[in-house]
């Protein structure tokens, strides 16, 4: 059904260089939740800390009473079989065939017959598109296809919490609009929790329940999708704007000598664009974590852009 | 002092290798597999390097043991050559060099590609699904691998000094006792097993911390070999030294 983690005062740094510092934030059970942020903030290594694969230098990681960074390694895989994670080009084993890849997890850990397991490697083959592509390796397929089959593969354990690491990170738009349906689609039918790390803007204002933003090595903000997409916070409007103006530059951070001859040139964050409609999944039937359009907002008082949660064209829904 | 981090991560390494060689399941396909793929690659090339070995060792002795009036004894120096010392020597460079080379290769490859995380994300150690049965696999190899090398060094050595110098098949067999006796082979085993062990051990160490793309995967293999080269030819002379020491040798 879903299993909250709770993350606080997480600190991680490379030797002497600091990645993120004190980064706190609640991932609701059976929610979407996008963490955002330019590239180079250490997304893909907030992932990878929130597996145990790597060692944050403080702070815990709660995921049902247990903290992660401070488990003996032998009880992390324990844990670990909770998660599935899409890792940014599938990691799919070079010497498997697509078959034999997905299978991987259900013989090392359960005793299923050679019939079960083909039962449900077809059957999440099935979900993620790829049935018919089972005798092929890795290295025949496309990039679209390995990420699949790598979702195929994170999903087999029927995990509890599912990441994803850059799933639209080399994908043309068409696949990217393909695989964030899929992502709706399967939330509604796993009730699992899911982490998406990305800098694709369109995916973070359409797919989640709630949105992350990491910059400048602290989390900037976290919540409802939403209060971000409705925020006048500098720095939250301008990277879920895409836009050049605001305190986010080429190299990380604008100093202040930048900061001030933009504003004396007058430049001014544009309006706030509409806020979308969350992306429904396919079947129009309902989604356990899915909230009225306009709900926040409105119980908070503020005023969404205009033209807000109208059903805009037909490209929305794949 | 960042070499003594290295030891000693290379150390922890060792030791939680070590810990899961008994831990069940035990992966044994991939222990055959495995030990396929490092007799195959290391096989051909074992013989074909021993074989020059054991026919320089009668070239040498051949023409000065003559002078000597010593010729039948040109069996028995080939025997204690082979077996002591070439049959380890020539097992730790093709195990080093094929063998090692090739489990780094291909677990730095792995490394890069995030196979290795998305096996520890599946739940799966890869030190005990992917580096024990390779260690393993490499000692049972190399223990073979000495076996392989002594035969054709002593036949290579015959077939020179027989078919080539012209000494007689007889006295050359006659003298394999003169001075070789049984524990020289048993200590040669011993050796090939501890240089299997040490060169897979290097090997995955260097290939599972491999990192920085494709470029990484090549300089980790490339320090695999040296390393595993320098650190046999060192344990080579602790593990003599130690031999002479502690049997006792024939006519001393």
């Amino acid at each position: 059904m879903g299993v909250e983690v709770r993350v606080e005062g997480l600190t991680k740094s490379f030797g002497r260089t600091p990645v993120w510092s004190d980064v706190s934030l609640t991932l609701p059970a059976g929610e979407i939740s996008v963490l955002l942020g330019p590239s180079g903030t250490g997304k893909s290594v907030f992932l990878k800390t929130l597996v145990g694969l790597l060692r944050p230098d403080r702070g815990s990681i709660w995921i049902e009473g247990r903290d992660l960074p401070a488990l003996p390694e032998r009880e992390l895989y324990e844990v670990r079989k909770l998660f599935g994670v899409l890792f940014q080009d599938g990691a799919l084993f070079g010497s498997m065939d697509i078959y034999d890849n997905v299978a991987f997890p259900l013989r090392e850990h359960t005793r299923k017959t050679e019939a079960e397991v083909r039962a449900i490697v077809a059957e999440k083959l099935d979900m993620v598109g790829l049935t018919g592509a089972e005798r092929k390796l890795p290295g025949e397929i496309s990039g679209g296809m390995r990420k699949r089959a790598g979702l195929a593969r994170a999903l087999v354990l029927d995990p509890q919490i599912v990441l994803f690491d850059e799933p639209d990170s080399g994908l043309d738009p068409v696949r990217t609009a393909y695989l964030n349906q899929l992502i709706v689609d399967l939330n509604q039918q796993l009730d699992a929790t899911f982490l998406i790390v990305t800098h694709d803007i369109n995916t973070a204002r359409t797919v989640p329940d709630n949105i992350g933003l990491i910059y400048h090595g602290h989390l900037a903000m976290f919540g409802p999708r939403e209060m971000l997409l409705s925020s006048t916070e500098p720095v939250v409007r301008q990277f879920l704007n895409a836009q050049r103006v605001g305190p986010i530059g080429m190299s990380e951070e604008k100093d202040a000598d930048e900061l001030a001859a933009e504003a004396a040139s007058g430049q001014r964050l544009a309006a706030l664009p509409p806020i979308p409609l969350q992306l429904r999944p396919s079947d129009d039937g309902p989604r356990r974590a899915e909230r009225i359009p306009g709900q926040w907002c409105a119980a908070n008082g503020v005023t969404p852009p205009p033209g807000s949660f109208r059903p805009v064209a037909v490209e929305e829904r794949v | 002092m960042r070499t003594l981090v290295a030891v000693g991560d290379f150390l922890i390494f060792c030791g939680r290798t070590l810990g899961a060689v008994f831990r069940r399941p035990w992966q044994v396909r991939e222990f055959v597999q495995q030990a396929w793929f490092l007799s195959s690659v290391s096989i051909m090339p074992a013989a074909l390097v021993s074989i020059p070995f054991g026919a320089v060792i009668a070239l040498q002795l051949g023409s000065l043991v003559r002078q000597l009036g010593a010729q039948s004894f040109t069996g028995a120096a080939s025997v204690l050559a082979v077996v002591r010392e070439a049959g380890p020597i020539v097992t730790a460079l093709i195990i080093a060099g094929a063998g090692g080379s090739a489990i780094c290769a291909d677990l730095g490859a792995r490394k890069i590609r995030e196979e290795l995380d998305a096996m520890r994300v599946l739940g799966i150690d890869p030190v005990h699904r992917l580096v024990v049965p390779r260690v393993l696999a490499s000692m049972l190899v190399a223990v073979l691998l000495n076996g392989v090398v002594s035969v054709v060094g002593v036949s290579g050595g015959y077939f020179f000094n027989v078919i080539m110098q012209g000494g007689t098949p007889g006295s050359y067999l006659a003298s394999f006792q003169a001075l070789g006796q049984l524990p020289d082979l048993i200590s040669g085993e011993l050796k090939a097993l501890v240089f299997g062990l040490v060169a897979a051990l290097v090997a995955t160490y260097l290939g599972m911390n491999a990192k920085g793309g494709p470029k990484g995967v090549g300089d980790a293999v490339n320090q695999s070999v040296v390393i595993t080269f320098m650190l046999l030819f060192a344990l080579n002379f602790v593990l003599t030294a130690v031999y002479f020491q502690v049997v006792p040798q024939k006519g001393s």
